[in-house]
C-alpha cells in the first residue's frame, strides 16, 4: 500500500536528545569527550574575522599598481596599529617620499599588484558556543565544536521567533493575569492565544521566552516590527516564542499541555529558530533530567504511516485542531467540495463524529 | 546514457518538488508514447527522513497502485520489461528539492556583465541570491560579509570584455578570495567558481582563486559589448551542480545511480520545454511554473529566451511573503465573500507551516487562488524588468529613430506581441476546474489583444524537459497528446477606458451557428468552442483597439474553455474599495464558470 504521511511534530516526555555545538568557523573546543556539563558551559570558542578594509595604496602614494608590494612595509599576515606607516614610495634619490599610516587596528590581509590595493582586516571578533542543554559530550568534532546528548523532555512547536534562551518553566493559567514580577528570567507558558499585550507585559517583566498554543499573524508581525515572509526565523532580537498548533485563536494540544504541566518549575532549554525549508528545523523546548531514564521512542518509518487505527489531528479548516483515529482509508480519489480529487482518510473523531478528510490535512500523533 | 531508444517503451519521470514528489508513467501504446498514471507523494528531503528516495519510492508505490504495473522489487528497479505488466525501460528524474541550485554572482558593472552573468544562471535553473558587482555601491567588507553569511552553493565570476578591464574583474576575485565561502551542503568540498570573464585576466583569476575554490574557467560571457555568450557558463553549471551540489544533498547519490541520465534542476527542464514551443510555432511564448517555494518565469520574444526566478514567491513556503509584498489589500480584491484581515492573514500563514495540506472548503481554495494570482503578478512584473535588451550598447540612430524614446536596456515582454500563456505549477494544473486556471493566468497576466491560453494538465512539464534532452520524439508526443492543454483565446482591447459603456460587438462564426453580441465595459463572456481556429469579427468602440486597428476580422483558436471576451480594461484597475467590487467578482465568477454554486 502506498504511504501517505505527514509526520507530526515530535512531542516526547522520555527520550534522548542530542545537539551539535558547533562554531561557524574552525576554533578551540574546550570540553573532553564524555565529561559532563550544564546548559551554561562554554564548551568551544572561535574568533570571526574581523571587517575589511580597503586602502589604495597606488593611489595615494602616486605609484603604479605593480609597484605596490615593493612600496609596503608591512607584509601578508603582519599585525599593524592605528597610525602605523605601512607603505612608503621610494621617492626621488630618498627625497620626497610619500607614506600611509594605517586608519585602524588590524592586519595586513592582502596586497594587489593588479588593483593597487591593501586590505586590512579589523581584530576579529571573539565568539563563544554554551552547551545549550544541561548533558554529556558525546562526540568532538575537531576543533569545530562538540555534540551533546542529554535524557529527558523533547517538544517540537510549528513555528517561533527568537534564539536560544534558558530558564524556570511557567505555567500561567490565567494569560495577563498571571504574567507578574515572578516570570522574570523565565519561559512562561500559555495554554491558548498570544496576545500583542500578554507579549508585552512579558517582555516587559523580563521573560525569557514565552511558549503558546496559537499567534495571530498579525501580533507576529507587530512583535517582529515586519511581516514575517519566509519561515526562516531564530536570529531576532526579541522574547523567544515557542508557538505549537498555528496561526489564530488556537488552544494547545492537550498532551503538550499536559506534559509542560508536568515539568512546571524545572528548569528548560527553548530555540524559536525555524526553518520550513531545505533541512527543516522546528522550535523547541528541551527538559534535561538528571534521573536514569527509561527511553521510550524508538519509532519506525511505519509510525509515521497514515493507516487504519493511527491517531491523527486535522491541520487545515474546517476541522483544524481535532484529533480522532482513522477508520478508512478508501483506495479511490474521492471528490471533497472543492471538487478537488483526493486522497482521503474516513476520521472517527473524540465526539464520535465521523468526517472524510484529505489525507494530506492530516498529521499522525505520535505515542511514547 | 547508452540506450537503445528503439527498445523504450515504458518510461518513468519523476521531479522532486520543495513540497511534493511527482512521478508519471510514460508508455508506448501502439506506436505512440502517452501519458498513463501519475503518482504523488510527499517530498522526504527532511527530518525525519533526510532522504530525498523515501519521496521517490512512495510516489512509484501510488504509481504501481493505479496502473498495476510493478516497477519496484523492494527498492530495487525491475529496469527491464520482461513481460507486459511489469518492469521500466527508462528512469529520468528532475529536482528543486532542498531549495534548489542557489548561487551568487559577480560582474564588474551591476546592469551590463553582472546581468548577463544573472541570466547565464537563471538559465540554468538556479536562483540567484545576490549580484556583486564593482560598481553596487556596497563596501569591500560589506561584499566580504554577504557572501559569507549567504553561503551559495556556486559562485560565477565574469567581468569585462575581452580585452577591457583586467583589474576590476581581479579584485572581484580577491573579494571572493577574502571572504574564503564555504559551501552550502556539506563541509568537505571545495566550492565551485565559474569564472567566465575577460579571457587576459585569467592567469590572475586563476593565481588567486585556484587554491581556496573549485574554480573552472569558462568562455567569456560577455565577450563584447553587443555580444552574450551564455551557453558555456550554463553548461558548466549544470556540470557543477550535478557533480558538487546535488550530490551534498540527502539521499541525491543514490538517487542519482538509479537514473538513466543526469538530474536536471526542474526550472531548467521547464526552459527548455517552453523554448521547444516557441521554435516549433514561430511564436512569443510567457510560462510560468509556480512552486510552493518559487515562481519561475520564462519568456520568448524575437527569439530570445528569458528566464526568472522569484525565489520567494510561492504557494507553501514563501506564501507568506507574496502576502507581504502584495499587501492584504490586493489579495482581498479578488474575494467576493466577507473575511476580515485577521482571519485571513491568519489562515494563509497557516499554509506556510504547513505546506503539503490542501484546500477543504471552496473559501479555502477561493483564498488559495486569490493569492496565486498575486504571486504570479508579482513573478511577472519582476520577469519584465528583467527581460530586457543589453544594455551597454551604442546604437546607431538614423533620423527616423529621433522621436522614438528607446533605448537599450528596454523590456523585452511586450504584451501586444505575446501570442501564447502556459501556466504550470500545482495551484494551476491541479486546480479543479480549467476554468479556475485560465482566469488565474488571465487577470494576472493581463494579456492585451489577442493571446492564446494554455496550462501543463496535470503538472508534468519538468518532467518531460529533462525527457526532451534524451527521446525528444516521446516527450513531443506527449507534451502534445497529453501535457498541454489549450484552454482558448483571451480577447482583451487596448486603451481609454475613462467613461465609455460598450467595448466591442462581435461575431464567431462556430460550424453550425453565427455568435454575435456586444461586451459592455467590465463584463467577461465566454464563447465556448474548441480547440480550433474560427473565424472572429470584432468592431470596437471608444477608440479602443486591438493590435491598434478599430476593426478585426480574423481567424482565433478556441480551446477547452473557449475564447474569452475581456472587456474589464486594459490598463485593468481593480482595488478593494472599488464601487460594488463584490458583485464584479461574482459576476466574472458566474460568467467564466469559475466556482460551483
Amino acid at each position: 500500500m502506498s504511504k501517505s504521511y505527514t509526520p507530526g511534530l515530535k512531542i516526547v516526555d522520555k527520550t534522548e536528545v542530542s545537539k551539535d555545538r558547533l562554531l561557524p568557523l574552525s576554533g578551540k573546543v574546550h570540553v573532553d569527550k564524555d565529561e559532563q556539563v550544564n546548559s551554561d558551559c562554554i564548551v568551544a570558542s572561535t574568533e570571526i574575522p574581523g571587517n575589511v578594509q580597503m586602502v589604495n595604496v597606488a593611489n595615494q602614494l602616486n605609484i603604479d599598481p605593480d609597484q605596490t608590494s615593493s612600496c609596503m612595509l608591512v607584509s601578508v599576515g603582519g599585525n599593524i596599529k592605528k597610525g602605523d606607516i605601512i607603505a612608503k614610495s621610494k621617492g626621488l634619490f630618498g627625497f620626497f617620499q610619500s607614506e600611509i599610516k594605517s586608519p585602524l587596528d588590524g592586519k595586513i590581509e592582502n596586497i594587489s599588484d593588479v588593483t593597487g590595493q591593501a586590505i586590512i582586516s579589523e581584530p576579529p571578533f571573539p565568539i563563544e558556543i554554551d552547551a545549550y542543554i544541561s548533558g554529556k559530550v558525546s562526540k568532538i568534532f575537531d576543533k569545530e565544536g562538540v555534540e551533546i546528548k542529554a535524557k529527558g523532555t523533547f517538544i517540537q512547536g510549528i513555528i517561533g521567533v527568537g534564539g536560544e534562551k534558558k530558564g524556570i518553566l511557567k505555567i500561567i493559567e490565567v494569560n495577563d493575569v498571571g504574567i507578574n514580577e515572578d516570570c522574570k528570567d523565565s519561559i512562561i507558558v500559555l495554554e491558548s492565544y498570544l496576545s500583542y499585550e500578554s507579549y508585552k507585559k512579558a517582555n516587559e517583566i523580563g521573560a525569557k521566552g514565552i511558549v503558546c498554543g496559537g499567534i495571530d499573524y498579525m501580533t507576529l508581525s507587530k512583535i517582529l516590527g515586519y511581516p514575517l515572509g519566509v519561515a526562516i526565523t531564530g536570529m531576532e532580537e526579541v522574547t523567544t516564542v515557542v508557538v505549537t498548533e498555528g496561526f489564530g485563536n488556537l488552544k494547545m494540544a492537550d498532551k503538550t499541555l499536559n506534559l509542560l504541566k508536568k515539568y512546571n518549575n524545572k528548569f528548560c532549554s527553548i530555540n524559536g529558530a525555524t526553518q520550513i525549508r531545505a533541512g527543516v528545523l522546528r522550535p523547541e523546548i528541551i527538559i534535561s533530567s538528571n534521573d536514569n531514564i527509561n527511553i521510550n521512542d524508538s519509532f519506525n518509518e511505519d509510525d509515521l504511516v497514515i493507516s487504519i487505527g493511527s491517531q491523527v489531528r486535522v491541520i487545515r479548516n474546517p476541522h483544524f485542531g481535532k484529533i480522532g483515529t482513522v477508520s478508512a482509508l478508501p483506495p479511490d480519489l474521492v471528490k471533497i467540495n472543492t471538487e478537488t480529487l483526493s486522497r482521503v482518510a474516513k476520521i472517527k473523531f473524540e465526539d464520535g463524529e465521523y468526517e472524510i478528510i484529505p489525507r494530506a490535512n492530516l498529521e499522525v500523533i505520535l505515542s511514547d | 546514457m547508452n540506450k537503445d531508444l528503439k527498445k523504450i517503451n515504458v518510461i518513468l519521470a519523476t521531479d522532486c518538488g520543495s513540497t511534493t514528489t511527482k512521478a508519471i508513467l510514460i508508455e508506448n501504446i501502439s506506436g505512440e508514447y502517452r501519458l498513463t498514471f501519475r503518482g504523488e507523494a510527499p517530498t522526504t528531503v527532511e527530518a525525519p527522513f533526510e532522504d530525498v528516495t523515501r519521496g521517490v519510492i512512495n510516489s512509484i508505490i501510488e504509481l504501481e497502485e493505479l496502473s498495476g504495473r510493478k516497477i519496484l522489487d523492494k527498492e530495487t528497479f525491475i529496469n527491464t520489461c520482461t513481460e507486459d505488466t511489469n518492469g521500466i525501460d527508462l528512469y529520468i528524474s528532475t529536482s528543486s528539492a532542498g531549495g534548489g541550485l542557489q548561487m551568487m554572482v559577480a560582474g564588474v558593472v551591476k546592469n551590463m556583465t553582472g546581468e548577463s552573468a544573472q541570466r547565464a544562471a537563471l538559465g540554468a535553473g538556479s536562483i540567484v541570491m545576490d549580484i556583486i558587482a564593482s560598481n553596487d555601491k556596497r563596501k569591500y567588507h560589506e561584499k566580504v560579509q554577504r557572501i559569507r553569511e549567504l553561503r551559495p552553493d556556486m559562485l560565477l565570476l565574469s567581468g569585462g570584455v575581452d580585452g577591457g578591464t583586467v583589474s576590476h574583474v581581479v579584485e572581484l576575485a580577491e573579494i571572493i578570495k577574502t571572504a574564503n565561502p564555504k559551501p552550502r551542503l556539506g563541509s568537505n568540498y571545495k566550492l565551485p567558481v565559474i569564472y567566465a570573464g575577460n579571457k587576459d585576466a585569467t592567469k590572475k583569476i586563476t593565481d588567486r582563486l585556484s587554491e581556496i575554490t573549485d574554480l573552472e574557467i569558462v568562455e567569456n560571457i560577455r565577450p563584447t559589448l553587443e555580444n552574450e555568450n551564455l551557453q558555456p557558463s550554463r553548461d558548466k553549471i549544470h556540470n557543477l551542480f550535478m557533480e558538487h551540489v546535488m550530490a551534498q544533498a540527502p539521499g541525491y547519490e543514490k538517487l542519482t545511480n538509479w537514473t538513466d541520465a543526469p538530474i536536471m534542476p526542474t526550472p531548467g527542464a521547464v526552459g527548455e520545454i517552453i523554448k521547444k514551443i516557441a521554435d516549433t510555432e514561430n511564436i512569443s511564448v510567457v510560462g510560468v511554473d509556480i512552486g510552493g517555494a518559487t515562481t519561475d518565469v520564462f519568456s520568448v520574444f524575437k527569439g530570445k529566451f528569458n528566464r526568472t526566478v522569484s525565489a520567494n514567491f510561492g504557494m507553501s513556503y514563501s506564501i507568506c511573503n507574496v502576502l507581504s509584498e502584495a499587501g492584504i489589500d490586493n489579495v482581498s480584491r479578488w474575494l467576493a465573500q466577507d473575511i476580515n484581515n485577521e482571519d485571513l492573514t491568519n489562515r494563509i500563514a497557516n499554509k506556510m507551516i504547513r505546506p503539503t495540506t490542501i484546500p477543504q472548503t471552496l473559501d479555502e481554495l477561493k483564498i488559495e487562488q486569490a493569492i496565486a494570482r498575486e504571486a504570479l503578478r508579482l513573478s511577472f512584473e519582476q520577469h519584465k524588468k528583467f527581460a530586457v535588451s543589453l544594455k551597454g550598447i551604442q546604437q546607431e540612430r538614423t533620423i527616423s529613430d529621433t522621436f522614438e524614446q528607446k533605448s537599450s536596456g528596454e523590456s523585452l515582454v511586450n504584451l501586444n506581441e505575446l501570442d501564447l500563456i502556459v501556466g504550470s505549477g500545482g495551484v494551476i494544473s491541479h486546480a479543479p476546474r480549467r476554468e479556475q486556471a485560465f482566469r488565474m493566468l488571465v487577470d494576472s497576466f493581463l494579456p492585451e489583444d489577442i493571446t492564446q491560453i494554455a496550462v501543463d494538465s496535470i503538472f508534468m512539464m519538468p518532467q518531460l524537459g529533462v525527457l526532451s534532452s534524451i527521446h525528444e520524439a516521446a516527450a513531443v508526443e506527449v507534451f502534445n497528446k497529453d501535457c498541454l492543454v489549450r484552454l482558448g483565446t483571451c480577447i482583451a482591447p487596448t486603451g481609454n477606458y475613462n467613461n465609455i459603456d460598450t467595448v466591442l460587438d462581435y461575431e464567431i462564426k462556430l460550424p453550425n451557428e453565427s455568435i454575435k453580441g456586444q461586451l459592455k465595459y467590465g463584463e467577461i463572456k465566454i464563447i465556448k468552442c474548441p480547440y480550433k481556429l474560427f473565424q472572429c469579427k470584432l468592431s470596437i468602440h471608444n477608440n479602443l483597439n486591438i493590435n491598434e486597428k478599430s476593426e478585426f476580422n480574423s481567424e482565433v483558436y478556441g480551446g477547452e474553455i473557449g475564447i474569452m471576451l475581456d472587456g474589464r480594461g486594459r490598463p485593468f484597475t481593480l482595488d478593494v474599495k472599488t464601487e460594488n467590487r463584490e458583485q464584479f467578482i461574482e459576476n466574472w465568477s458566474k460568467s467564466t464558470n469559475e466556482y460551483p454554486s
